[in-house]
């Protein structure tokens, strides 16, 4: 790991104050020489394998003190950034009104890591792609802008599908985004000049020709807390991995129904593990809406998730995993008794 | 009590303390990206160590080390406590498993200098006196471990997993203890093990 010095914000406008240096750098977030740290499982991890080499790091732990809520105010749920995924998995309020945040956190990293990593930090974690994760190899449009892409021809079984670009097929490796992507979240983002709100769905950015630049958040801004809107109740994530516990998804589901009679007046779906952001499945949603339930109904949702998908050498089992496991979630879902 | 970081182990010269000594010695100080004064507000030399104390087992531990330390390796290399293992020193093997202001962590990826003021638990902490912790007992009369590399991890995780409320049953505890990687595969007797010692270990927390 390369030398760097070690801050601790005391609160929020400490943090903003020491970060605020990095934005007048021109690199994209993830490069900037001052980095703050939360969990650090992700970050940590990073620096030690030289992928991320900041020269500064601003420990903003003191700001869990505001900014860990996990309240439900007005039909909304309010999430701190700083909230540690564990103590929001556990949430009784969560787990009655949002299963699909509760699973998301149970079935993501493992106790431990969920003990330490911070939501704001959990929905930037960085993508598991092997040739971005292991700098020998100098293709890499992430790491080194315009070096190429070592997935495209390589080993890409757990590479995207859908979002991808000749650029970059690396995979969005979280879960809880995909609840908050489903449910129509919003992020606050604070910075030097205040604070911002954004449509969750926009904060991550798709490869394109520029992967290098994962967000729309700018150096010296940090993420605040999430909004979820209303109450979703019947609400699951399914989630395919090579092993059942403490893994990455292969293809994973965030679903919300809302039911009335048999027929889906809602649908929310949104998908991990087969694309390169946090990814809402629209397409699926369009196929439910106003349908009478039925498996056939779940199957139809499922196909048209991936109808734009697009497979490399190894990963195109992942579109036949990924459709079933749509539609798996959303029988799961119509099945809940709520 | 406070010890200095410059202490060593009671066994004095061992093979750990040489090999520590070595790698020391081959230590190159790296150019820092953008680790310029005019980016830090400190603006001094971030290779310089820093001075930082610990509470570790209830005592105070006053360091000089590198920012770039973990408390793993502050543990290990500092203080003279090796109980806490390094397996994978990426989070994802559980061997380090310490537990932070009672919750069960990760001590390779948590900076030491980030866990200035907190209460850090190792395995080393567990018994009172000759008195093994009941989770330690329970790993012994279960047999729970073969080679016993990942055992303090896998005793300290599965404190937390008890605290937590994770321990209701035999899946419970299988999901909730997955963090911690048994290359033996030791995994039927640790559940044993866990289920074992959870009703002790629940009324230690009643009784606060």
């Amino acid at each position: 790991m390369r030398p760097f010095m070690y801050q601790r914000a005391v609160d929020v406008p400490s943090a903003v104050q020491a970060l605020a240096a990095a934005a007048s750098g021109s690199d994209p977030l993830t490069e900037a020489a001052i980095q703050p740290l939360a969990g650090g499982t992700t970050l940590i991890d990073l620096m030690k394998l030289d992928v991320m080499r900041p020269g500064v790091l601003v420990d903003i732990n003191p700001l869990a003190a505001d900014w860990s809520k996990i309240e439900l105010r007005d039909g909304n749920l309010l999430l701190g950034s700083m909230a540690r995924m564990s103590a929001v998995a556990d949430n009784a309020d969560v787990q009655r009104n949002y299963p699909v945040i509760a699973e998301t956190l149970q079935l993501a990293a493992s106790p431990q890591l969920r003990n330490m990593a911070a939501l704001g930090g959990n929905v930037l974690q960085r993508t598991r792609c092997t040739y971005f994760r292991d700098v020998s190899y100098g293709n890499c449009n992430k790491r080194n802008p315009g070096s190429g892409c070592a997935a495209l021809d390589g080993f890409n079984r757990t590479h995207a599908v859908l979002g991808t670009s000749q650029h970059c097929i690396a995979t969005y490796p979280g879960d809880f985004a995909q609840a908050l992507i489903a449910l129509d979240a919003m992020v606050q983002i604070t910075g030097k000049s205040g604070s911002r709100y954004l449509p969750f769905a926009q904060l991550h950015k798709p490869p394109g020709d520029s992967p290098q630049i994962e967000t729309s958040l700018l150096p010296g801004e940090l993420i605040s807390g999430f909004t979820i809107p209303g109450r979703w109740p019947r609400s699951v994530y399914v989630k395919a991995r090579d092993r059942q516990s403490y893994e990455f998804a292969l293809a994973s589901a965030a679903v919300a129904l809302e039911i009335d009679d048999g027929v889906v007046r809602h649908a929310r779906v949104a998908l991990g593990g087969v694309a390169t952001t946090p990814w809402r499945a629209r397409e699926a949603e369009a196929v439910l809406k106003g349908e009478r339930f039925d498996d056939a109904l779940a199957q139809r949702a499922g196909e048209a998730a991936f109808q734009s998908a697009e497979a490399r050498q190894h990963n195109s089992f992942k579109i036949a995993l990924g459709k079933r496991v749509v539609a798996r979630a959303l029988q799961k879902a119509a099945a809940m008794e709520v | 009590m406070t010890d200095s970081s410059d202490s060593r182990p009671p066994s004095g010269f061992n093979r750990r303390t040489f090999i520590a000594g070595a790698a020391g010695a081959a230590v190159v100080p790296l150019a820092a990206k953008g680790a310029t004064p005019d980016r830090g507000t400190s603006g001094r030399d971030s290779s310089l160590p820093v001075d930082v104390t610990l509470l570790v087992n209830g005592e105070s531990k006053a360091l000089k080390i590198d920012s770039r330390t973990t408390l793993l390796d502050a543990l290990r290399e500092h203080i003279g406590l090796n109980g806490s293992k390094k397996g994978c020193d990426h989070g994802q093997c559980g061997a380090c498993t310490v537990l932070i202001d009672g919750r069960r962590v990760v001590s390779c990826l948590t900076l030491a200098l980030a866990a200035e003021g907190q209460q850090i638990l190792t395995i080393e902490g567990l018994a009172k006196g000759n008195e093994l912790h009941p989770m330690q007992q329970a790993f012994i009369e279960q047999d729970a471990f073969q080679c016993g590399y990942c055992t303090p991890g896998q005793i300290m995780s599965a404190v937390g997993c008890v605290k937590e409320g994770h321990a209701s049953s035999d899946d419970d505890i299988r999901e909730y203890m997955s963090g911690n990687i048994c290359r033996c595969a030791a995994y039927p007797n640790i559940v044993a093990a866990v289920k074992q010692a959870a009703p002790s270990i629940s009324s230690d927390q009643q009784k606060g």
